[in-house]
């Protein structure tokens, strides 16, 4: 027998030159993808920021809107800032506790038929649009009872809901099985397994799938147009009444035709990007933590 | 050739250990009657019937696949878990039938503990690993006695004594499951059940365990799965061996073949399928 034939290892050959082409091109073409992904954000970011800087002042933040303001008027966001901060509030106080417990029924306690079920049910829920879900809440509380942040709120919470199960479900499920095992092996009760192992130990990637539900309803307008926009001035913390928000003034402001209000309204739009931005950085920096955690338990 | 010779060849039973006196003067702790185990639709256990005695190590071998870990794990409950899972038969655990709908599984584990396959200790400090069981089953007075006592038992405190407040995790393989036993053995149990617990441990560890259960079985009576044939040999008096039988139609389950004193089941077993299987002539 002959030696095997090396020469075809360097032989170029029509196949092989092929192959890198196309790999050239893909490489080339997902290249592309992701630089416009990272160029829309940048733009985005740059184009908010170059307009809404000039604004950010402290006004901004300690002054409320003045209504039908001549141009000059010293106004700021106050008011929407407040208001955004007790309606999503309130919507984050309804939906965690809600969105957690359901999660924990579904992933450690319902029976496959109901976990499906369930499951499929969220999912709907999150696909279902905002100002359907604006509607729905108008028609349960504000008909009849008038706008107020508690509706905004109610409104909110709905699209949360899903968000925090959903996400709750899945970091529930990297918790592998052998520690709920250790624990009902040592004659626990599954509920003190759950609350004192399996919760603990995801408690890292629960708060982060809260956190991006917030950052994600902050900044949510049409469900909030519907239950809680017809504002009076000045800063208001009652959710008993109608609240201002930052995405539901920055809307109004800019159907203005004063030029400074423009101008409050990109600044507005940049501390809710910025405020997003921070947010899911911590979010990221929480689920990193609690990955690795997890690595670590599953080892 | 004889065929004991070479079963003594294959396998080295130790004989240091004391001689069992006759079975009917041993008190049971389980008695089996014709359980099944059934996943779904497909039956992982037929049919087996024993006795495990109190203070002994009753070591159950056999192939992958002959159902012992499932044997194990009806022995507390823990299929219960399993959604699919299904069985007949009776499992008396001291006269009491624990397969009964009125028995409650939390209660049957409280006093049949388990050790795994894996070391999987809870991500928590080593002292609260042992801790965490005693919490939960009301034994609070004199927790760290009580927590010093079971890894004393466990051969792990002289290396950990320093560092309770370590985590558990920054611990070896093998130290863990040597914690997992302490978290075991802490909260009291009758029976300790332990599914391949040498399995994923160097030599070292591997005899670090061995040697635990010649020193603890004087205090409770341990059921051991092991794929380690020599292992079974060292440590237990007594031995099942679960085998695969196939069904007319191509259908596996596992099923026990021979059940005796370790000695007998290693130097002179009286079926062919386990002679085969200590011999190293399975297949």
């Amino acid at each position: 027998m002959s030696a095997a034939d090396v020469s075809i290892l360097r032989r170029p050959n029509d196949r092989l030159r092929r192959r890198r082409a196309v790999n050239l091109a893909m490489e080339v073409l997902g290249w592309l993808a992701a630089a416009i992904g990272v160029a829309l954000l940048v733009i985005l970011v740059w184009s908010v920021a170059k307009r809404g800087a000039s604004e950010l002042s402290l006004d901004l933040f300690t002054k409320s809107q003045v209504p039908y303001a001549v141009s000059g008027t010293s106004q700021g966001l106050a008011n929407a800032f407040v208001g955004s901060l007790v309606i999503v509030g309130i919507a984050t106080a309804i939906a965690l506790p809600f969105g957690i417990l359901i999660a924990i029924y579904v992933s450690e306690f319902a029976p496959r038929a109901v976990r499906n079920g369930v499951n499929f049910v969220l999912d709907v829920l999150n696909g279902i649009p905002a100002i359907v879900i604006g509607v729905f809440i108008y028609g349960l509380i504000v008909l009849g009872r008038g706008q107020s942040g508690f509706a905004g709120s109610c409104a909110l919470a709905v699209l949360m809901l899903p968000l925090v199960a959903r996400s709750t479900i899945e970091i529930l499920a990297l918790v592998p099985n052998s520690l709920r095992e250790a624990a009902l092996g040592l004659g626990s009760p599954r509920w003190r397994a759950t609350l004192g192992i399996v919760v603990p130990q995801a408690i890292g990637g629960i708060l982060t799938g809260a956190t991006l539900a917030v950052a994600r309803v902050a900044g949510e307008t049409a469900p909030l147009l519907l239950t809680t926009s017809i504002v009076g001035p000045g800063v208001h913390w009652n959710p008993r009444m109608a609240l201002q928000s930052v995405p539901v003034a920055i809307y109004e402001l800019t159907d203005s035709p004063i030029p400074s209000d423009h101008a409050i309204a990109w600044a507005g739009a940049l501390v809710l990007i910025l405020f997003i931005l921070i947010v899911s950085l911590t979010a990221r920096w929480l689920a990193t933590r609690s990955r690795r955690k997890l690595a670590r338990a599953a080892r | 050739m004889s065929t004991s010779s070479t079963i003594e060849h294959a396998v080295r039973v130790e004989t240091k250990r004391q001689p069992l006196p006759p079975r009917e003067r041993l008190e049971q702790v389980f008695d089996l009657q014709n359980l099944t185990a059934i996943y779904g639709s497909k039956p992982a256990l037929k049919d087996v019937s024993m006795e495990v005695y109190k203070n002994l190590v009753t070591a159950v071998i056999g192939p992958s696949g002959c159902g012992k870990s499932t044997f194990i794990r009806c022995l507390n409950r823990m299929n219960d878990l399993v959604p699919s899972f299904r069985q007949t038969g009776t499992i008396r655990y001291h006269g009491q039938d624990i397969t009964a709908k009125d028995v409650d599984p939390v209660a049957v584990r409280r006093t049949i503990g388990m050790v795994f396959q894996r070391p999987n200790p809870f991500p928590k400090s080593i002292q609260d690993n042992v801790a965490w069981g005693l919490k939960v089953l009301g034994m609070k007075d004199n927790l760290s006695e009580r927590v010093e006592r079971a890894l004393t038992q466990a051969a792990l405190w002289d290396e950990v004594r320093d560092r309770l407040k370590a985590s558990a995790l920054s611990l070896s393989g093998g130290q863990q499951q040597r914690l997992c036993i302490a978290r075991a053995i802490a909260v009291e149990p009758d029976v300790v059940l332990m599914d391949e617990p040498a399995s994923a441990l160097d030599p070292i560890a591997t005899q670090a365990i061995e040697q635990l259960l010649h020193e603890l079985k004087s205090e409770y009576t341990f059921v051991i799965v092991t794929h380690n044939m020599q292992q079974a040999a060292r440590v237990a008096d007594m031995t099942a061996f679960f085998s695969i039988s196939r069904g007319a139609e191509g259908e596996r389950w596992g099923e026990l073949v021979e059940y005796d004193a370790t000695e007998k089941i290693f130097t002179a077993p009286s079926d062919k399928r386990t002679e085969d299987y200590v011999t190293g002539r399975f297949g």
